[in-house]
């Protein structure tokens, strides 16, 4: 399952550590384990994935054993495992948004970007990949990004260009 | 016009925040309950309306509180369930987005009746905005004493946080989304014990909807009474309706229950018809995971009576030729639409969705998907048909958690209600490929190999 791919020492920064210890007071003392879920998605935020050393370090802060942040981490499909794309546009590919042209809109952005499902542009700004209902479907087709989670609502192909064009840009 | 109990003040500008929220009344029932009831008397006016839950049993929530155990000196909790993520099913973030202080004030109120100090709401993590707007509304709400030690000087504390989920549908069940919000895989329970008994750190735990502990609210303002007599039947209230598909207006209503289903869907106060000129082929009432129905079933019952938007008359004629409230996640589908690929579609999502706790859907759901999949992309054979709905028998009541039901009922009732077109593809598999659709992220390698002999 955890492939290792990269062991690079791993650095959190003030911030995140500070964010991290006020998530956990959120749920009553030796509960902190409750902390996981969000402490995941700001290491996500801060690295851009989350390789084995982030995890690693982030079971040595809650206090519990490193599997039991692996197999959450693997078992939501929101935790990257793998380094993406700078840029990773989630396209909600579930029933409503495929009724007003979802399934269209992954092939033109398959071919806007050159790259499949989950592969990562060669300048490393781009990956993108088909997710289940983001729960805006009367406003499909939807994507969008992270770490903010922008949404994108009522695509067609020239908004997804305009969209890729503006982010080129950044 | 319908009354509007949750949206009423909807285009009223900048309704999100405090101010203008409490300048339209709001927070009212959180004075009206903390200073003039006692917690049991606001769990009596919730019963005496009749409110069922709005996430997709449609339990009543009255019953439900007062099976919460009461042990002394046992913490209790109030847990919001925001996972939405139903396919067809987006009120919640509609109303977490433009309302959030109707939350956090059905929040509190909800709270107190359950004698709840800490509560927490969880949020599907890819909701990050909406997250980030309910955060801003609680420290909003905390800052005008709405929230926190003693509010509004009545002895009562109560801390409130947000919890991001981290992408899974499952954690929409109730137990599931307890072992999440412990930081865990979102593996449901079995039951018994119910929540009530050993929910959250294995305390005594209440598990409601967004769209329930928003309609707390009304209910305590106006009284349980009040409430109980808009609707029809056992059907009381209001209910928000996310309308998708093929609809000229989709979008979030909120409806009287009780509303034809027919003028829900062309009339110009709500849908306002099918999209482009074309007729109605289908429709699923309460999110992907109801049964399906052909048009005629959809407006109409059995005997010929209107259908109605309402708990009783939505399932009326039992899965034969009805289908459930749910969630309230309205589908309409087109003529253009392929029912087969549609269910393989849903199919993929309850596979992609399994927990993969039980074998019965871990196994079953990937066995339904795959078997669609050759039936949408020409590969199937006639018997595959029987298969799937001996497959969907056979998951159906047979798992730890309803996913397993959700999985089967769309596949077993597109069959029962659209085989002839399940046949059409298996005897005419390359006039079926031949659709408006997408085809190169799913089908391009076997597309090339269909071929017209059996």
């Amino acid at each position: 399952m955890l492939k290792v791919e990269e062991q690079q020492p791993v650095q959190f920064s003030a911030a995140l550590i500070e964010k991290s210890e006020e998530i956990v007071k959120r749920y009553p003392e030796g509960k902190q384990k409750s902390a996981l879920l969000p402490i995941l998605h700001e290491v996500q935020a801060e690295l851009g994935w989350l390789s084995p050393n982030a995890m690693d370090k982030v079971a040595e802060f809650l206090s519990i054993e490193p599997i039991e942040v692996y197999e959450v981490a693997s078992f939501y499909s929101m935790y990257f495992l793998k380094p993406q794309g700078k840029y990773v546009l989630e396209v909600c590919r579930t029933g409503p948004c495929c009724l007003v042209g979802a399934e269209k809109l992954m092939d033109h952005l398959q071919k806007s970007l050159g790259v499949k499902e989950n592969e990562v542009t060669p300048d490393g700004l781009f990956s993108w990949r088909g997710v289940e209902c983001l729960a805006a479907c009367g406003y499909g087709p939807v994507l969008q990004i992270g770490p903010e989670y922008t949404f994108y609502e009522n695509l067609n192909e020239q908004k997804v260009d305009d969209l890729i064009q503006d982010l080129r840009k950044k | 016009m319908a009354r509007k109990l949750l949206l009423e003040h909807i285009n009223v500008p900048d309704i999100h925040t405090f101010d203008v929220y409490r300048q339209k009344g709001g927070y009212r029932a959180v004075e009206k309950a903390l200073k003039t009831l006692t917690p049991d008397e606001v769990v009596e006016e919730v019963k005496k309306s009749g409110l069922r839950g709005r996430g997709g049993a449609g339990f009543p929530t009255g019953m439900k509180w007062s099976f919460l155990a009461k042990p002394e000196g046992v913490a209790r909790y109030l847990v919001c369930n925001a996972d939405e993520s139903e396919p067809g099913t987006f009120k919640d973030r509609y109303l977490m987005t433009h309302i959030p202080h109707a939350l956090i004030e059905g929040m509190i109120v909800s709270s107190f009746a359950l004698g709840a100090h800490t509560s927490y709401i969880y949020v599907r993590g890819e909701m990050m905005p909406q997250i980030r707007i309910l955060e801003k509304a609680i420290a909003e709400a905390k800052n005008a004493g709405f929230l926190g030690k003693n509010i509004l000087g009545t002895g009562y504390d109560l801390e409130l946080y947000v919890q991001p989920g981290g992408g899974a549908y499952i954690c929409g069940e109730e137990t599931a989304l307890l072992e999440s919000l412990e930081g865990k895989r979102g593996n449901p329970r079995i039951k018994p014990p119910f929540p009530a008994i050993a929910g959250l750190y294995g305390c005594p735990t209440v598990v409601n909807n967004v769209e329930s502990i928003a309609a707390t609210v009304p209910i305590i303002n106006d009284g349980g009474d009040e409430y109980a007599k808009i609707g029809i039947g056992r059907s009381t209230g209001t209910k928000l309706i996310s309308a998708s598909g093929n609809l000229v207006r989709p979008g979030v209503y909120e409806i009287e229950l009780g509303l034809p289903v027919e003028e829900f869907i062309y009339s110009d106060e709500w849908c306002g018809g099918i999209a482009n000129g074309k007729r109605l082929k289908a429709t699923v009432a309460g999110g992907s995971s109801v049964p399906i129905l052909p048009a005629n079933l959809s407006l109409k019952l059995a005997n010929g009576d209107p259908r109605l938007m309402s708990y009783e008359s939505l399932s009326e004629g039992g899965f034969a030729t009805g289908s459930m409230m749910g969630s309230g996640g309205f589908i309409a589908f087109d003529e253009d639409q392929c029912i087969v690929r549609n269910t393989w579609n849903f199919s993929r999502f309850y596979h992609h969705e399994s927990c993969g706790q039980c074998s019965p859907c871990r196994e079953g759901t990937g066995w339904m998907e795959k078997v669609l999949h050759r039936l949408e992309f020409g590969h199937g054979k006639m018997s595959d048909i029987d298969l799937l709905v001996d497959v969907s028998k056979k998951i159906e009541g047979n798992t730890i958690c309803p996913l397993g039901d959700a999985a089967a009922w769309p596949v077993a009732s597109a069959i029962r209600h659209f085989r002839d077109e399940f046949e059409w593809h298996v005897n005419e598999p390359v006039k079926s490929l031949d659709t408006n659709y997408g085809l190169a992220n799913y089908a391009e390698p076997i597309a090339k190999t269909v071929s017209t002999e059996n």
